[in-house]
């Protein structure tokens, strides 16, 4: 579904990916952790589509698709959703009009006819008590005076109602207390299937035990330096980095 | 868009005319350039103006010439040459274009952007086209209406002939003449405008719309209007559209008088739209507007305004709260974008007790453009338990771009409150993206973002005019994020 082959990308002067090679299946969950400052945001960032991030060498293709040839809208549009780490506040614009601009946006790019307004509604329903988002929050502006945990459910109602093929949490544990990660991580649960796939970047093991990955890689230095199944990441809880760190060094 | 359909009235203001390809061969019905006592005599003679009505245009004249330009608001312009300009010229003698491929073409796109239909594209630019629905009589069925109510609402031509003891009270009285440089050039010179009168105890059962009135002549340039509700009466009133308007006149300098009597109500909105000129700025519209309601006892008036036209903006739409419990509002957006220029505000004077007034400003700077929101909120001696509440936000869209805030607060009375807020914030890339990352297009990213910093004074707005304003704001800063 999504191949990324010897990615090199930098912002500015500072090359921060130094050819990231990963290949994600249809239908699996990967997880990637890594040490502060290993490229882990930026990769999400990247896949996302921001500009500010140049690639200067290696390739992304999305289902065939060069990635690198579409705008962030497009890549919304082909399927790809980003949970934000620091999901952004909207003043004056509800949380529904901007879904169901965002919903309609995307299903015109698609040459799809809009979301009648009751489909659309029963749909806000059903996706708010999976995440357990009370009608305020779906009313009031996006993001706007939420807290931390609230922000992070609306970023799995809005991936819940959008229905990517590809979804990227960026560190959506972070800030999260355990009622919280328990509702977040339910939510990303339900929508495991078949034909969608996860790329779960996270720095802590605990969300890996209510969302449990297929595999799991370790970024290091803008480079995919590890990977394994989810026992992995058991392994990173108790050991930390350096052990793979130091195999690497080794080998070099 | 439902309620553009369900609207006609909508329908209607929107297919006001511009006035747009004058040509040269119109030189019979035009003044020649220039100003003097003869010209002033000759509009009034063509208006066929009682004599009253001539001398109060001729002492205008004296008035102004001892005034000088005005050149405290943050704005630079090349001064226009008052003896240049030609104060009279009869409207409806353009020639019509062809077919609408004579067009300017930006123009177009920007009325299809405004879902306006090619009918209406049609009239809006001066095509000649053989018209479906006669304007005139569903104007004058709307006119059977208001009659019924003994609401008068006429050109302010009609109404010096028709009405001139209600004009001769009312006149000048709350923008008097000598009050600037502009006003007193209008009372000079003014060639039209808007008469309203709502008789006491009548609720308005419409939005007025100027598009309603009959009125032969343009109105353009020196527009004069003046609307009064009388005791316990109610009246909205719409000015301008949301279609761009193109104008061959550079100086416009409107006076609006509004005169509120005791429990009356008038809320006045408006979408400014003249052309801005090019990216430079040249040959846009300079809009020098001159606006005062006084309000009576427990009277309340309340401003509305979406600018987002003209190359420069000089505007402070302002509110005598001169009866005790009166009320003010006062809620504006103005977008500036490319070389604008927008000093625009207002001024709430409490004089009366227990006077409130709220003034919500929201500024948006895009391109080069500077915007500014200048306001007063002065406090008299008797204004005991007066309060005021500003609000004052800018948002830049650019690095290059200017927002400017000047705040003025006079209190004479201790126990009167004022609050002041006013923030500054750019639009975010991160903002953007968000919405770009869920699909959005960049246009509709604008759009919503701006509309929702907006959207408090975009509430206040007639529900069918604000679908329109909504649908301007975006157009008006397409592709204006750096």
């Amino acid at each position: 579904m999504l191949k990324i082959v010897n990615l090199h990308a930098r912002i500015g002067d500072t090359e921060i990916l130094k050819g990231l090679t990963l290949e994600l299946g249809a239908g699996k969950v990967h997880a990637i952790m890594g040490p502060n400052g290993s490229g882990k945001s930026t990769l999400a960032s990247i896949l996302a589509g921001r500009d500010e991030y140049e690639v200067t060498e290696g390739s992304i293709t999305f289902e065939g698709v060069d990635l690198l040839e579409l705008d962030a809208t497009e890549r919304a549009v082909a399927g790809i959703f980003l949970a934000f780490q620091y999901p952004v506040e909207i003043p004056g614009v509800s949380n529904i009009n901007f879904l169901r601009t965002a919903i309609n946006s995307i299903r015109e790019q698609r040459e799809e006819g809009p979301l009648s307004g009751k489909d659309f509604l029963a749909k806000v329903k059903a996706c708010a008590q999976l995440v357990e988002l009370d009608g305020k929050l779906r009313d009031r502006s996006v993001n706007e005076g939420f807290s931390g945990g609230e922000k992070k459910r609306n970023e799995i109602f809005q991936m819940a109602m959008l229905e990517p093929k590809l979804a990227i949490l960026d560190e959506t544990d972070s800030g999260l207390d355990i009622d919280a990660l328990r509702i977040v991580s339910h939510g990303v649960n339900t929508m495991r299937d078949p034909n969608r796939s996860f790329l779960v970047i996270t720095h802590y093991q605990r969300l890996l035990d209510h969302i449990v990955p297929d595999h799991v890689h370790v970024l290091a230095g803008g480079r995919i330096v590890h990977s394994g199944g989810k026992e992995l990441a058991l392994e990173l809880e108790k050991k930390g980095y350096d052990w793979i760190l130091d195999a690497q060094a080794e080998k070099a | 868009m439902s309620a553009k359909e369900d609207n006609p009235l909508l329908d209607e203001f929107t297919r006001k005319e511009y006035e747009f390809g004058f040509t040269t061969d119109i030189e019979a019905d035009k003044v020649p350039p220039g100003l003097n006592e003869d010209v002033i005599r000759l509009i009034s003679a063509k208006k066929e103006e009682p004599q009253w009505m001539l001398d109060w245009r001729l002492q205008a004249f004296e008035v102004w010439n001892t005034m000088e330009e005005p050149d405290w608001a943050h704005v630079n312009y090349t001064k226009p040459d008052y003896q240049a300009i030609s104060y009279y010229s009869a409207p409806k003698s353009k020639v019509p274009l062809g077919s609408l491929d004579e067009v300017d073409p930006e123009l177009r796109a920007t009325m299809d952007k405004l879902g306006i239909s090619t009918e209406e594209q049609k009239r809006l630019s001066g095509v000649a086209v053989d018209f479906v629905m006669d304007s005139v009589s569903v104007a004058t069925s709307f006119k059977d209406k208001l009659a019924e109510l003994g609401i008068i609402f006429c050109s302010m031509s009609e109404a010096i002939k028709e009405h001139p003891e209600l004009v001769r009270k009312h006149l000048g009285t709350v923008v008097p003449v000598k009050d600037n440089f502009f006003s007193a050039l209008n009372s000079a010179v003014f060639t039209d405008g808007s008469f309203c009168y709502i008789p006491k105890g009548s609720r308005c059962p419409m939005e007025l719309s100027t598009y309603f009135r009959i009125n032969e002549a343009g109105t353009g340039q020196f527009e004069r209007t003046l609307l009064i509700a009388e005791e316990g009466s109610y009246v909205s009133y719409l000015e301008g559209c949301t279609a761009p308007q193109r104008d061959e006149n550079q100086l416009h300098a409107a006076v609006v008088e509004l005169i509120a009597k005791d429990d009356a109500e008038i809320k006045y909105s408006t979408v400014q739209n003249w052309y801005p000129g090019d990216a430079e700025g040249k040959g846009g519209v300079f809009n020098f507007v001159t606006k005062r309601g006084i309000c009576e006892t427990r009277a309340k008036i309340s401003w509305t305004q979406v600018e987002t036209g003209s190359a420069v903006t000089w505007k402070y739409p302002s509110c005598i709260l001169k009866g005790d419990g009166s009320v003010g509002e006062f809620y504006s957006v103005a977008v500036t974008n490319n070389a604008q220029q927008a000093d625009t505000g207002t001024k709430m004077v409490h004089l009366g007790a227990n006077t409130h007034s709220t003034i919500i400003s929201k500024g948006i700077s895009a391109g080069n453009s500077q915007n500014s929101y200048r306001g007063l909120v002065q406090m008299g001696p008797r204004a005991r338990n007066a309060r005021n509440f500003s609000q004052c936000d800018s948002l830049l869209m650019t690095d290059t771009s200017g927002a400017h805030t000047f705040p003025y607060i006079e209190s004479k009375h201790p126990t009167a409150q004022v609050e002041h807020e006013a923030t500054t914030s750019k639009i975010g890339e991160d903002q953007i993206f968000y919405c770009l990352q869920r699909g959005l297009t960049e246009e509709q990213a604008i759009g919503l973002i701006v509309n929702g910093y907006a959207k408090e004074v975009l509430n206040k707005l007639p529900m069918e005019f604000a679908v329109e304003a909504r649908k301007l704001l975006t157009i008006s800063l397409e592709g204006s994020v750096g």
